[in-house]
Formats: structure tokens, C-alpha cells, sequence
């Protein structure tokens, strides 16, 4: 194996800009009144709050679990099981995703909504 | 000079009857990286390494892209790539996993025939552009179907995933074509 000194400026740049990354989700605190947004098909299904322990189920799809201010996936009937090993959310921004059924769950923060709970 | 004209059309007969490179074995020697593609593909479905990151893998295929991409041309990474992805994808997954394949496969086999021609990189460089670019088709054509930019959170994972993968398939394609250094394929 030979590299060049391009490739190494290459692959630093790189990991710089991935760092950058984890750097900017690792400083993001937990939000105040978080709530994790249930898309579904690029339609907004539902907003939870946080604060209050639940099982959702979507659609029979998908079932999200939010306990102790964390959002995480519980059971996905796709077979690769992707979203259920991501690990749970609570960060504004943080998400989880299952391709298979176009389901993504995102955390928002920030100021109190009117619509807290359930707005299906 | 009538001698030496006659020798020479001699000699370049006598290559054209001996080299073994014709276009038969080249058509056969696509038929086997197919069909090596094709097996790395499957054997990925059977061991997925996980990265800690979601839906990462090693994408040992595209090994052979690199191998074609340096020891045949774009054009024909470029078919070697497309009729993997199809095959791979009507035998071990569905349209959607297609689609994804097929946006990163292109944008990446893009990224490493630019990046290729400049020179400036050894094949571990260009595999680790390539693995980067790989995952960024993907996570774009995520935020298409899923129609949001929260996709955008994978970003940092999916750049560090492609820099592991590419720089580990980079290197062994460079040992591999060491090897392969007196063949045509």
C-alpha cells in the first residue's frame, strides 16, 4: 500500500468534516418541551411530547416508544430491523428512520407548541 | 525495404494470432467479474458488517468496479456497475434498494473517474472519494422519497462510514492490482 500525500490530505479533510459533525450533535443539549415528530410519507402523522411515556403504534407499521425523554423505535415489520437498532433520541434534530415504510421520526425543540400531544 | 515490410506485416501477425487479449476473453472475463460482483453482493446480504452506523456496509462489489475502473476504463466500470446493481437488486432487494444503489453507485463511479484522470491520488484516495460520494447519493435520494432534510443528521456518520469502507476496499484493490499488473482483463 502506497499514499500519496494528496490522499492523506484527502482523508483528513474528510474526517474533519465528519468530526465537525459529531461535534455539533454531541455540544446540542436535550431540548426543553421536546417532541418528536412522526412522519409518514412525507405527511406530518403526529407530534408527542417528550415528557410523557408512550407507545405509539403507526400505522401497525411501526411502533415508537418514548420514555425518559428519549424517542426509540420498539418493532418495525421491515426485515432489516434498521430503525430498531438506531439508538433513541432526544436531541433537537435526532432522528430515526425507516426507509422501508418512509417513516421518519424527528426530534423538535424549542418554544411551547399549541399543538402539544397528539395532533393526528 | 520490400524485406522489411514483409517482416513487420509478419510480426504483426504473428500478435494478433498470439495475444491472448481478443475480444472474446474480454467479454468473458465481464461475465466473471459479473459474476464475482454478484457473489460479493450476496455474500454481504449474509454478513452485514455493522459499523455502528445504520444501513452501513463494506460494499465489497465495488471492489471490482475500482479493479475495472483502473484496468479497463470508465465506460465499462460504468456497465460492470449498472448490471451488478440491477441484478443484485431484483435477486436480493426490491426497487427501492435500487434506486439507492443506483444513486450512489453513479455519483461515486463519477467522483473516482474525475478524481482518477487528475492523477493526483493513489487508488486508496480515489476508493476513499468514492466510498464519501457513495453514501452521499444515497442519503440525497433518502431526503427525495422521504421529502425531508432531516435525513441531513446522518450526514457526519455517513462521511466517516465512507472514508472506513472506501479507504478498506481502496487499499485492497491497490493490493490486488499489483497482482494483476502483468494481466489484461
Amino acid at each position: 500500500m502506497h499514499l500519496k500525500r494528496n490522499d492523506l490530505i484527502l482523508i483528513a479533510f474528510l474526517l474533519i468534516i465528519a468530526a465537525g459533525g459529531f461535534i455539533f450533535h454531541a455540544i446540542q443539549d436535550a431540548p426543553e418541551n421536546g417532541r418528536a415528530e412522526i412522519w409518514v410519507d412525507g405527511e406530518l402523522w403526529g407530534t408527542y411530547s417528550l415528557d410523557e411515556n408512550i407507545v405509539v403504534d403507526i400505522d401497525g407499521t411501526n411502533r415508537l416508544t418514548i420514555q425518559d425523554k428519549k424517542a426509540y423505535m420498539t418493532w418495525a415489520d421491515c426485515p432489516d430491523q434498521l430503525c430498531v437498532r438506531q439508538k433513541p433520541a432526544s436531541k433537537d434534530g435526532e432522528s430515526i428512520i425507516c426507509l422501508p415504510n418512509k417513516i421518519v421520526i424527528s426530534i423538535v425543540g424549542g418554544e411551547e407548541d399549541e399543538l402539544d400531544g397528539v395532533t393526528n | 525495404m520490400v524485406d522489411m515490410k514483409h517482416r513487420n506485416k509478419n510480426e504483426e501477425n504473428e500478435i494478433r494470432i498470439h495475444t491472448p487479449y481478443t475480444g472474446r476473453s474480454k467479454t468473458a472475463y465481464f461475465g466473471v467479474f459479473t459474476a464475482l460482483a454478484l457473489i460479493f453482493s450476496y455474500i454481504e446480504t449474509l454478513i452485514p458488517i455493522h459499523f455502528g452506523i445504520p444501513g452501513a456496509k463494506l460494499g465489497l462489489a465495488n471492489l471490482l468496479v475500482v479493479i475495472f475502473l483502473y484496468k479497463r476504463n470508465v465506460k465499462e466500470a460504468l456497465m460492470l456497475s449498472v448490471i451488478r446493481i440491477l441484478l443484485a437488486g431484483f435477486l436480493f432487494g426490491n426497487l427501492f434498494s435500487i434506486l439507492y444503489s443506483m444513486a450512489g453507485g453513479m455519483l461515486s463511479l463519477a467522483v473516482m473517474a474525475v478524481l482518477k484522470r487528475a492523477g493526483r491520488f493513489s487508488v486508496t484516495g480515489v476508493s476513499v472519494a468514492g466510498g464519501v460520494s457513495h453514501n452521499l447519493g444515497q442519503l440525497l435520494v433518502a431526503m427525495a422519497v422521504l421529502e425531508t432534510y432531516r435525513t441531513g443528521y446522518y450526514f457526519p456518520f455517513l462521511v466517516a462510514a465512507g472514508v472506513l469502507t472506501g479507504f478498506l476496499i481502496g487499499v485492497t484493490a491497490g493490493e490486488v492490482l499489483k497482482r494483476l499488473e502483468c494481466f489484461e482483463i
